[in-house]
Parts: C-alpha cells; structure tokens; sequence
C-alpha cells in the first residue's frame, strides 16, 4: 500500500512500525525540497513579471543589479529585511502580527498536494483537489485580519472588498472545477492527471473549456491580481489591506500573493493541461519528447498559466466593483452550472 | 495512539470554545472558533470522513465564518467591549446547561455499538470517503438530502425578500 494515500494521521496510528521515522524524514526532506524550489520561484517570479510587464509597455524592466538586473530579486529582498518594522500605535497587536502569517500559512499549505510529477507529492491524499480550494479560502483571512486590525480606514475598506471578492468567487472557482473531478471520477491529483492522461483529448482543457474559462477569471479573483485587484486599488485605497505594513511582514504579504499565483498556476496545469504528462499525440509525432522528465512540462505549464497572469495584468484596466459582482455571480457561477449539467449529461451518454 | 490523538483535540474543543465565549473582542472569539472548526475537522480525519474535514473547512472556515467576521468587523468594537460579558441571567443558564451535563452524562451508559453497516471503515477507505458518501447520499438518503437542500432555498429567498423590501421603501 501507498504509504501516502490516506490522511497523515492514520498512517501514524499504525502500531509498531519503525518506519514511521523513516517517513517522516522523507517528508520532511520533501516539504524542504518543494519550499525552496518554490521559494526560488517566487522570487524570480517577481523579477519575471517586471520583465514581461517592462516589455510589453516598451521599457526594459529591471536592468541595474546584476546582468540585465538578474540580481533585481536578491536585492529587494536584503532591503526588504532591513527596513525597518512599523506598527500602528492603535493597531491589535496580535492580530496584526499574525495576520501575514495566516495569509502566507494558507498559501503554502496547498503545495502539499500538487503532484509535480508522477507520484511526487509531499501528500497525496484522496481529496487534494477539496484540500487546495479549503486552504485558498483560507486567504482570505489573513487579507481580512490584516485590514481590520491594522485601525486604518484604507486597509478596513480593502479588507472588506477582499472578503466579499474572494467569497464569491470561491463558489464559481469551486464549481468550475466539478467539471473536472466528474470527469477524473477523483478529488485525488494523481489520479486526475493519470486520468487525463487516458482520455482522448490528453488534456481536459477541450472538453472543459467553458471550466476552464471559468477557472481561470475566478483564479485572477481569487489571487487577487489585475482586473480584479480591488482590495489593493492603488489609485482608490493606497495599497489596500497592507498599507500599514512595512519590511519583513509586508514582504510575507507579497511572498503569500506570488504563491497563491504559483499555486493556481499549478492547479491550472494539473487539471486541465495535464499535469506532468503530455497529450499521446503529440508523443506520437515526436517521439524523443517521451525522454523529456515529466517535471519539466509541469512546470512550462506553470511558467506559461503565470505568464498570462502579467500579460492579463498589463492588457486589461481594473472593473469596477459592481461589475466585478455582476461577473462573479452572473456569469461566472451560471456558466460554471451549465458545465457541470453539460459534463454530466455526455458522461451518462458516452457510457 | 489514537486515543491520545483523540484526547487531545477532545480537550483543545474544548478550551478553545471556553476562549469563544469568553473573549472580549468578538474578533478574537471569531479566530478561537476557525481554530475550534479545525480541531472538528481533525476529529472528521480521525473517523477517516476525509470529506467531510475538507468540507468542515470549505464550508465553515472559509464561508460562514468569514460572513462572521465580515459582520462583526462593521460593529463599533470600542463600544462593544464595554458591555458586561454575561448577562444577568447566566446563574440560570449554568442551571439549565448542567442538567444538560447531567442528563447527557446519564445517557452515556446506554450507548453500545450496535451492528456494523454495508459501509464498514474498510470498505469505505477502498472506495474513498468522497465516493461512499455521495452514493448513499444519493441513493438510500435522496428524500432527506432534498428536503434539506429545499430548506436552505426558502432560507436564501427569505433573505432576498427581505432585502428587496428594505429597497422600495
């Protein structure tokens, strides 16, 4: 038996094993291993989107530190560090203090059950796909505590628009995903990437296409990016939630966004691009693409769901927030209904 | 082991919901209780009902208690937490909830487990939790299931009523 496959905690409870040692340092150097490769990601991520966002306004992006401002990532985060640490004086305390680390806590929790490749897990558990929309839900306190205790009228009203944003987007998100879990017949990652693999199409992007499309404007939502930046609205509310943050917990805000963006991106790759796999036909007409690891498609999946996060960002103006309602719950959410009734429709039919 | 595991979020509910009545910011009652929701949800993983720990979370955590803290944010807080915690009436309230206590400690001798079900914990690990739980949900309870999902539509009709009211006038 997989030694992953149920919940942490019953794998434990097996009486009198030495093993569980052994497992627990082999997860241990796996969360190691996941965290800084991420870690390293996120940071250049950030590097990545002022290129890309520089060269599509006609700019050069970052150039001064390093080689074509290679270094640009090192050096924000030593400033970042150094600066010094502000708290408002009628702020709560704790909350205040804890609030980043909720936010950036229930980002990083998802990377446990993303498959990076076959049967690469930290955890692979039977309802990773439930677990992942339970920890991005999550997020949204950290956005909501920080705006309420930092006693500031811009981060109150942030945290207000966050909360009912990411509310309703949740719902369109989680359904838009349904689609998929119906047609991978499992809430299990691996075995919806093995399903797909199996599935005539190679990717459940086609079939899944309205899901998709979904998917992806509720993602934005969720993460909070351009167009539906709102609760950070530079131009109406200074910075949103973390105005009145500075150094080291600003810069967990800023980590907790770029890895809920990564974390998306991944979602994107494993539901509907198919993971670490790649479509058969395309094998079949380059067949040395098959020695290629599958660990290196996951992650140009990703490099290419994050890409169009700044390419959305640097095209398309911010909504209003009316209108970013009327999209959540009038488009998205009965749009997400079809699908669900669409896909189980053809599955009952096919079979 | 598992008893240990068990005791401790069996204790931890409970002090943490002591800290939800007790507190004197309504914010920090709202954290105590994610917390609470967590240490259910671990419960929920205990009895291998993965599903209904992640939808513990999904729905509690992420839904309901956000709309909480939503509500709550808009109080004036500074007001609030001048008002006397407990109301005049709570020697009456330890009356009522100790024979509570009482009456449910009584009724404790009368459990036993009773015959195992088609459902039995192998089995439901072989077919995953999520799949056991829809195909008896839809099946055996339908009637039930409906009847609750009709509920909650008079519920949220209710509510739009309501608001709609508010507007014209």
């Amino acid at each position: 038996m997989n030694i992953f496959e149920y919940s942490i905690f019953e794998y434990f409870l097996k009486p009198g094993s030495f093993d569980v040692l052994v497992n627990i340092i082999i997860i241990l150097v796996k969360i190691a291993i996941v965290l800084g490769v991420v870690m390293f990601h996120v940071a250049y991520a950030t590097y990545f989107e002022r290129k890309t966002i520089g060269r599509m306004q006609v700019r050069m992006g970052p150039m001064e530190v390093g080689p074509h401002g290679l270094l640009q990532p090192i050096a924000d985060m030593l400033k970042l560090f150094f600066k010094e640490d502000i708290i408002p004086e009628k702020a709560d305390k704790t909350i205040f203090y804890i609030a980043p680390i909720v936010s950036l806590m229930a980002a990083m929790s998802s990377l446990a059950v993303i498959p990076f490749y076959k049967d690469f897990a930290v955890a692979n558990i039977n309802i990773g796909l439930l677990f992942i929309l339970a920890m991005s839900s999550l997020g949204s306190y950290g956005i909501i505590l920080s705006g309420w205790s930092s006693d500031s009228k811009y981060a109150f009203l942030g945290g207000l628009r966050s909360s009912a944003q990411v509310l309703s987007y949740e719902i369109a998100m989680a359904l838009s995903l349904v689609g998929v879990m119906m047609m991978a017949g499992s809430l299990n990652m691996n075995e919806i990437v093995k399903a797909q693999a199996e599935y005539p199409t190679g990717l459940y992007l086609i079939p899944q296409i309205i899901g998709f499309f979904v998917f992806v404007v509720a993602a934005l939502a969720e993460t909070n990016r351009t167009p539906f930046d709102l609760p950070e609205a530079e131009s109406e509310l200074v910075a949103g939630y973390f105005v009145e943050y500075s150094g080291m917990r600003f810069a967990l805000f800023y980590v907790a966004e770029y890895v809920g963006m990564i974390i998306m991106g991944c979602l994107a790759a494993t539901c509907y691009f198919g993971g670490w796999t790649i479509p058969w036909y395309i094998i079949k007409i380059l067949p040395f693409l098959k020695y290629v690891p599958g660990v290196v498609w996951f992650t140009l999946k990703v490099y290419f769901v994050v890409f169009c996060y700044y390419w959305i960002r640097a095209t398309v103006p911010r909504y209003r927030y009316d209108q970013l309602m009327s999209i959540g719950w009038k488009l998205l959410i009965p749009l997400a209904l079809a699908n669900i009734a669409i896909t189980g429709i053809i599955k009952v039919m096919v079979k | 082991m598992v008893e240990i595991i068990f005791g401790y979020f069996a204790i931890t509910i409970l002090i943490i919901s002591l800290l939800v009545v007790t507190s004197r910011n309504p914010v920090h009652s709202v954290l105590w209780m994610l917390l609470l929701f967590f240490h259910v949800a671990g419960i929920y993983l205990l009895l291998n009902a993965e599903f209904l720990a992640a939808t513990q979370i999904i729905v509690y955590a992420g839904a309901i208690l956000v709309l909480f803290l939503f509500t709550i944010m808009l109080l004036d807080l500074r007001e609030e937490m001048q008002i006397q915690r407990f109301t005049r009436g709570w020697p009456a309230g330890l009356l009522i909830s100790t024979g509570v206590l009482i009456v449910l400690i009584t009724g404790l001798k009368g459990f036993k487990t009773t015959f195992v079900g088609q459902w039995d914990i192998k089995e439901i690990e072989e077919a995953t939790h999520t799949k056991a739980l829809g195909k008896v949900l839809f099946t055996e309870y339908l009637l039930p299931f409906e009847i609750a999902s009709l509920v909650l539509l008079i519920a949220i009709l209710g509510a739009v009523v309501l608001a709609k009211k508010k507007l014209k006038t």
